[in-house]
């Protein structure tokens, strides 16, 4: 069982819609050659720093998988033959990368949480000045 | 003899001696712990570019070997994936 990290970056072309169908078609390449994915992340558009055929923004998506080493083969023809894709990069974490990532992934998960909390108090100072 | 030497020892208090204090380089990932060096990370490895996007050599910014490598790898990686450029004329830092 090794770890893996792809992001791969799509045409700017696509409506939110369409790009959320490429990573369902890449997670669904992964999930069927016997590979678990981890996580998803949506990093949105973003702009490109040199211009990628001729497309200076794309969607970028990391997913996070395991599985074993021939899941690799096939999701890269995957990638080539897409159309749709303009760049792709996966590599295996070694155990610093998977104990980054899984920090990482907590940290991105407790940020989420955090906006939530800190509202909270800060409402409620507001209420008793309007008390006073 | 002693006259020569006494007059150097004069330039020398007349002319103070310019010591350059030399910060010692230290590698930061030793220094703060860091394992893995992370390339999506751009303005992070941008600390390890210079103006024109090209990697510093390890004796200017003082990382050491180990790490290097990894920086290099991250470097390549973030290039590859446009997230930073493989040149420029004015990396904005």
């Amino acid at each position: 069982m090794n770890n893996y990290e792809t992001v791969f970056i799509a045409t700017p072309v696509l409506s939110d819609a369409q790009a959320k169908e490429v990573l369902g078609k890449f997670q669904g390449v992964i999930t069927e050659n016997g590979g678990q994915i981890d996580s998803v992340e949506d990093w949105g558009l973003k702009k490109l720093e040199y211009p990628i055929q001729k497309k200076s923004t794309g969607f970028y998506y990391l997913v996070e998988f395991s599985g074993q080493g021939d899941i690799i083969a096939p999701l890269e023809t995957q990638f080539r033959r897409d159309e749709r894709i303009l760049r792709f990069l996966t590599f295996r974490k070694d155990k610093d990368a998977q104990e980054y990532s899984v920090r990482r992934r907590n940290k991105l998960a407790g940020k989420v949480n955090e906006p939530a909390k800190t509202e909270e108090p800060a409402v409620e100072p507001v209420k008793e000045q309007e008390a006073e | 003899m002693a006259a020569p030497q006494q007059a150097q020892s004069e330039i020398r208090y007349l002319n103070p001696l310019s010591v350059d204090v030399k910060k010692k380089k230290y590698c930061r990932f030793k220094k703060l712990g860091i394992k893995y060096v992370d390339y999506k990370d751009p303005e992070f490895l941008k600390k390890f570019l210079n103006e024109q996007g090209k990697i510093l050599p390890r004796r200017l910014t003082g990382t050491s070997q180990k790490f290097q490598k990894k920086v290099a790898q991250a470097v390549k990686r973030a290039r590859h994936l446009a997230l930073l450029p493989f040149v420029t004329d004015n990396m904005t830092r």
